[in-house]
């Protein structure tokens, strides 16, 4: 593995191998004074943030530290970013002090694989990457999709499959629904793909308007239905309502739309026992889940953001630890 | 992404119909030199339903883990009193993680109580470099402060490249870097054994001499 783009990069054998990682470190820091692990020392580790985030630029960065990876934030606001700089010049400006791993979000789709594939520039040039040339790091910088635009967001898809495989003991033939702003949701994509590399059957429930062009060649259902499918299921994610994305009518009415799709605690009487509630968050509450929901102990949404750690480290351990491929 | 560690399971299923070179321990034998090495451990430690809570075996993955709970049965019988057994996976503190695909992780166990003034005895199935042991010290470093650390292993089949010695030895096997002992447990590969083979393909080099081929020994522990 030399970049973390797509959950759609993974066959089944290398997303188990990355969550079995994550079970291990999980264990292998529980309960410890010390929750540091010298593995990843001398190795940098870049995040490069043009959208706001809380959980995922603080997760990767805690995964960096606890491995002992140097980890570096740069947001877009209090970078050069702001005085014009562009996303390519950025990379290569950070590549070239020796970056060994860039964590890229961005508000454009496909801005982590454009990272990737960059070529033409350098002694590498032929679609090498961000690759400087080695003259810092001897070897090209990793690459991790943390969400770009409304295409992917991967290690949020290993971290609820991490999540998922704890609560439900497996992942397999169980029914995961995921209920509704797919059209703008990455998170709602990569989940697709790994649940169902994972032998998932994965049901997608959103009004016609918020889901995207193309949805029926996703490996997944598609329903509309949301209180006839909640019976059935192991587990139901909700995703936020993407308003900053939104510009245009996709229905009538925030109050209709959380009549019509959202989790209420009557909606979540009807969830069959066991079965778990997923929110990738920042949640809205009231919106897309209710208080109580959200609260309840069959809600794993604070066991994701825990998950996420140990996935992030689970990714970097796989991206830097071992031998350049 | 994640592979097993090198000389692992191909070496043992192609030895599982025959086992290729000469017997080093046979199955009677391998459990006959637990028994001996459990009696060491409460002669050395005055293990004893008096002591039982500073005793703590920790085997290293993955067929220490399996050495350290045959040990702790062992003693429970000659002692009435079980000491306390967990692993501990010292992948992450390895040497050579750089020189090879990144390893798959083994499960740490630590036991309820941990470590922290405890009598700490690692379990390894072959101790060879030291380097897997050095390993497993740091790891152990970062769980507690044990106020002791002893090192118990089956076979010790020399070649050591750090200044490491093992408290508890099964059997001392002279060896050359080009052979290869391969530990066989009921728990893993279905029966009890240790062999000596010449090593099939050698690795030019030497990059991870001498694998003993047991699995996670792969460059000597």
């Amino acid at each position: 593995m030399r970049h973390l783009l797509s959950a759609a990069d993974l066959d089944a054998g290398e997303a188990t191998a990355l969550l079995d990682t994550s079970d291990r470190l999980r264990e292998a820091l529980l309960g410890r004074e010390v929750r540091k692990l010298p593995t990843l020392r001398g190795r940098t580790v870049v995040t490069m943030f043009y959208e706001n985030s809380t959980r995922t630029r603080v997760s990767f960065e805690i995964a960096g530290k606890w491995m002992s990876a140097d980890t570096i934030n740069v947001s877009a606001s209090g970078s050069s970013v702001s005085k014009g700089e562009s996303l390519r010049d950025t990379a290569l400006t950070l590549s070239s002090m020796g970056a060994d791993c860039v964590v890229v979000r961005h508000p454009a789709s496909g801005a982590a694989h454009r990272l990737a594939h960059w070529g033409g520039t350098g002694p590498s040039a032929g679609g090498a990457g961000i690759d400087t040339g080695g003259a810092t790091t001897g070897t090209p910088t990793a690459i991790v999709n943390a969400g770009d635009g409304t295409h992917e967001h991967p290690t949020q898809a290993l971290l609820d499959a991490a999540t998922l495989r704890d609560r439900l003991g497996g992942i397999a033939g169980r029914r995961i629904a995921i209920v509704g702003d797919v059209l703008h949701s990455r998170v709602a994509r990569s989940n697709v793909l790994l649940l169902a590399t994972l032998g998932a059957e994965v049901v997608l429930v959103a009004p016609p308007t918020l889901l995207p062009t193309g949805v029926d060649t996703w490996p997944c259902r598609v329903s509309y239905e949301l209180d006839a499918e909640l019976p059935a299921v192991d587990a139901v994610m909700m995703l936020r309502v993407q308003a900053e994305r939104m510009h245009g009518g996709f229905f009538p009415s925030a109050r209709e739309y959380a009549v019509r799709f959202g989790l209420s605690e009557d909606r979540a009487a009807l969830l069959r026992e066991g079965a778990v509630v997923l929110h990738p968050g920042p949640m809205v509450r009231g919106m897309e889940i209710a208080p109580a929901v959200a609260d309840a102990p069959n809600s794993a949404v604070l066991a994701q953001v825990r998950n996420g750690v140990h996935v992030r480290m689970a990714v970097l351990y796989h991206l830097l630890a071992g031998a350049p491929e | 992404m994640a592979q097993n560690r090198r000389g692992d399971v191909g070496a043992r299923d192609s030895g599982r119909e025959q086992q290729p070179g000469r017997e080093l321990l046979s199955a009677a034998d391998v459990t006959r030199t637990i028994a001996r090495i459990a009696h060491q451990i409460i002669e050395k430690t005055a293990f004893g339903p008096d002591g039982s809570d500073n005793l703590v075996l920790l085997g290293i993955p993955t067929r220490g883990v399996h050495v350290a709970h045959r040990l702790t049965a062992a003693i429970a019988d000659f002692t009435g009193v079980a000491p306390a057994v967990g692993s501990v996976d010292a992948t992450l503190y390895r040497d050579d993680l750089r020189r090879g695909p990144a390893r798959a992780l083994e499960s740490t166990a630590m036991p309820e109580g941990g470590v922290d003034d405890k009598l700490v005895v690692l379990v390894d199935d072959v101790l060879m470099s030291g380097r897997t042991t050095r390993a497993a010290l740091d790891a152990l470093r970062d769980e507690g402060r044990p106020r002791s650390v002893q090192l118990a292993v089956l076979i010790d089949r020399g070649h050591r490249e750090l200044p490491i010695r093992a408290d508890y030895v099964g059997k001392n096997v002279p060896t050359s870097r080009s052979e290869q002992i391969l530990v066989s447990l009921a728990e893993t590969d279905g029966s009890d054994g240790v062999w000596i083979a010449q090593e099939e393909d050698p690795e030019p080099g030497g990059a991870q001499p001498g694998g003993s081929g047991s699995g996670d020994q792969g460059d000597g522990a």
